[in-house]
């Protein structure tokens, strides 16, 4: 079956601005947006860029804008789409593009560290593991699916307008730390984003659990910091 | 560009994190990896870690130990496997002080599930013995590593391919390193060099793996003199989606999934009558091909079943979703309704760069430590796994030894110069890149590669003979010809796939040799190693580890003994 997709070009050592070119690919209905893109590096054009790895949506690498929405290239296959076996792909919005469909992460791993991504627990561990309810371990549970694909934080139209708000990734793994009940830094984290970079920056517009590939309510976990940070207020008066 | 690391860790998966965490504590540390850190192929492990906990079961580490012998066809070195079950709990919850979310059982203790060939008693019954959590363990504990990593003074080069050792009179002294993005040769001086770089599933047509896995730093080693070590054995996980090897984890038989042929048979009642569809997994890959064989595929068709459509929604959604979720992706099939089609996939290389249990490779079958030169974890053989690899060792394996590889590093460069730089290494390893750019030879690399891939899968995959096994490795020798006339057709310097993909390829036509060639050695049926010309086990021969040296002619075959402590070999039946 022929495929025609057009693929947003950008070669720094070349391009003055960004292209688009196109490639027509015999592909199976069942192929992954992913495999495409190999067929047209291996059998056409070496010299297109993108990330990737595992090509089962779990190492996060391959997070692109397939047909104007952020999805995992090797998630999708070509028979999801309904458009006429058309694909526009597009690198990930919001990062600055270094080639092709290669973007820089780094401001997405700063907003991440900036949120201390690790328990913190300075009393000392007992001999054998802590005991936790599983409850509690189910409470934070969404947030253990997240691949840091960054699908969330560049679709988030709030990450557009302000650079500095953490964005849902960041505040997700927030969110995991918070509601472990082995972490003793509770306070100081949601003191860290009690601020319109942070937490209030999210105004529950839906997009981040929209686009995400692991199926995570993003937007229900950002929600629960908020209110138990109003609940804390109203407690301290 | 230069650098100077008191040690350089090469992969960023568990086993390298680990060793990362361990050295940061007290030295300069790099880790260089060619994909982002979380990226790593450690964190597609899916069903679990074992520890004898006995959280949920009698259990204790002796049984664990006996499990990984018999699991490896008695080749595992005895003393090794000791160590790793014996460290297994501390290694459990010292993840867990760390913050791994492990699931729990009612009463808030680690939860534990059954895995294949994990066993009470020695042998007399499954025993629930695999931490877990969810079915995205391995990604869950790659999180918490790389988290802990970002608190130590560790510096990453994420995104940088390593070209070769820094060798100078026999010791390694650091490595040359190509940066995707821009195309730099970055030299890194260092006291020890840890191998850390998983697997080489990508050499087979159909694998688990990830596009990563292509061993290089195995090839690394070999190329700079080490030996591999029981290179033939390589695991044919069962249950890989059919056509597309995707991994469904050996949980969803632990948490009661069935396999059943095109009659609806439970078939494995047959061949494995106690532990039935829970037996390890070169049996049971086997049995899978042996019913299609009989002409019980599906639909006369090469995969079988696995049904999970018994074990209910909560089971299935809350233990087993990110499986679920892979088939209802790829294969179009809800596993709570109708079973899954499944085939083996190329999952893991028992063998690997030959390594004492402090992770020192060793040079010869005495043991001798290759100076400088580490490794750890899928691409290091310790051996552990020996001829079969149990489910829920590999996670073990990586962190057990990536951190007495750490302790073994951390010690040596307390007390070790720092060596001389040598840019003569620089100025070869810039010709050699040069060289593959200018290169204008017909052959492609795609090409190459497919017909490797092929190869290996149709006669050096689950069932062996002397011929099929004869004519693979002259395949492999003329497609190691045809590569030296490879040209790129990306000339460019930020992000060259091209180039990264003939530098893959190059080590993996190194290694698929010496797999062709152990198992063309190796003349007896052991773990997953299947001679049909052979189909019986041979101790007075065989018991012996298979080591391929790389030398300037033929690589040169020579062998190491096993070493045996508490078992004795017994025939192996489940």
């Amino acid at each position: 079956m022929k495929c025609t997709f057009i693929i947003y070009r950008f070669d720094p050592a070349v391009d003055k601005e960004s292209r688009y070119q196109e490639y027509s690919v015999d592909a199976e209905p069942t192929d992954k947006i992913l495999d495409c893109l190999n067929k047209i590096r291996w059998e056409q054009d070496p010299t297109l860029a993108y990330r990737f790895s595992c090509a089962h949506g779990i190492c996060g690498s391959d997070a692109l804008v397939i047909n104007s929405r952020v999805e995992l290239a090797c998630q999708k296959l070509v028979r999801d789409f309904k458009t006429g076996n058309n694909f526009v792909i597009e690198p990930l919005p919001f990062f600055k593009v270094i080639k092709d469909l290669i973007v820089d992460l780094e401001p997405f791993f700063e907003k991440h560290r900036s949120v201390q991504p690790f328990l913190i627990n300075d009393q000392k561990p007992p001999d054998k593991e802590r005991f936790q309810e599983s409850k509690t371990q189910e409470s934070f549970e969404p947030a253990l699916r997240c691949i840091l694909c960054a699908s969330c934080t560049s679709s988030c139209p709030i990450t557009r307008t302000n650079p500095d708000y953490a964005g849902p990734a960041a505040l997700l793994r927030a969110f995991r730390y918070i509601f472990d009940s082995r972490d003793s830094a509770t306070d100081e984290r949601l003191e860290k984003i009690n601020d319109d970079d942070g937490i209030w920056g999210c105004k529950s517009l839906w997009w981040c659990t929209d686009v995400c590939p692991k199926g995570i309510p993003i937007t229900k976990c950002l929600g629960q910091i908020k209110r138990v940070i109003k609940k804390k207020e109203k407690a301290a008066g | 560009m230069e650098h100077q690391f008191d040690a350089v860790i090469i992969g960023a998966g568990l086993a390298g994190l680990r060793a990362a965490i361990e050295i940061g504590a007290d030295a300069g540390v790099a880790v260089i990896s060619k994909v982002f850190a979380t990226r790593s192929h450690s964190g597609a492990a899916q069903g679990g870690i074992g520890a004898a906990l006995a959280n949920e079961e009698d259990d204790n580490w002796e049984w664990h130990m006996f499990d990984t012998v018999k699991g490896s066809d008695y080749l595992g070195d005895q003393d090794a496997i000791e160590t790793m079950a014996k460290d297994a709990p501390r290694t459990i919850y010292e993840l867990e002080h760390l913050g791994v979310p492990f699931n729990r059982t009612g009463e808030g203790k680690i939860a534990q599930r059954a895995f294949g060939g994990h066993t009470s008693n020695f042998g007399k019954a499954a025993v629930k013995r695999a931490c877990f959590a969810a079915d995205r363990t391995g990604r869950v504990i790659l999180d918490t590593l790389w988290e802990q990593s970002l608190q130590r003074d560790i510096k990453f080069f994420d995104e940088f391919h390593v070209l070769s050792l820094i060798m100078d009179n026999g010791r390694c002294c650091g490595v040359i390193a190509y940066e995707l993005a821009t195309g730099d040769l970055h030299t890194f001086r260092s006291k020890a060099v840890l191998l850390a770089t998983g697997g080489a599933g990508k050499i087979y047509k159909t694998t688990s793996n990830a596009f990563a896995s292509t061993g290089d730093g195995m090839a690394l080693a070999y190329r700079a003199g080490a030996p591999m070590e029981d290179m033939e054995f390589v695991q044919f996980h069962p249950t890989g989606i059919y056509k597309l090897g995707i991994l469904i984890s050996e949980a969803a038989r632990g948490e009661g999934g069935i396999l059943r042929n095109s009659e609806g048979e439970r078939f494995m009642e047959r061949y494995a009558p106690v532990i039935k569809d829970l037996a390890p997994r070169d049996m049971v890959s086997r049995c899978i091909l042996e019913e299609i064989r009989a002409g019980k595929g599906i639909g006369g068709k090469d995969y079988v079943h696995l049904d999970m459509t018994h074990l209910g929604e909560d089971v299935i959604n809350t233990k087993l979703a990110e499986i679920t979720g892979f088939a209802r992706t790829y294969a179009g099939v809800d596993a709570t309704k109708e079973p899954i089609p499944v085939q083996p996939t190329c999952h893991y290389m028992m063998g690997g760069i030959a390594a004492d249990v402090d992770g020192r490779v060793i040079l010869d079958s005495n043991g001798t430590p290759f100076e400088g030169l580490y490794a750890a974890g899928e691409c290091a053989c310790v051996s552990v796994h020996g001829a079969n690899r149990l489910g829920c060792n590999s996670l073990l394996d990586t962190l057990v030894f990536g951190r007495r590889s750490g302790q073994e590093i951390l010690s040596f460069v307390q007390t070790a110069e720092m060596p001389e730089a040598s840019p003569g290494v620089a100025r070869k390893a810039a010709a050699r890149i040069s060289d593959l750019m200018r290169g204008e030879g017909q052959e492609s690399i795609g090409s190459i590669m497919g017909q490797m891939q092929e190869i290996m899968m149709e006669k050096v995959s689950v069932f062996r003979t002397a011929a099929g096994l004869t004519e693979a490795l002259g395949k492999i020798r003329e497609l190691q010809d045809r590569y030296r006339n490879i040209s790129l057709r990306d000339k460019g310097s930020c992000f060259n796939r091209d180039l990264l993909d003939a530098l893959e390829l190059g080590h993996m036509l190194d290694l698929a040799e010496v797999i062709a060639m152990g198992a063309l050695y190796r003349e007896e049926s052991r773990g997953a190693h299947f001679r049909e010309d052979f189909p019986a086990r041979n101790d007075d021969k065989f018991l012996r580890h298979t080591m391929i040296r790389h030398t300037d002619d033929a690589p040169q075959i020579f062998e190491k003994n096993v070493t045996i402590t508490r078992f004795q070999p017994q025939e192996r039946k489940y």
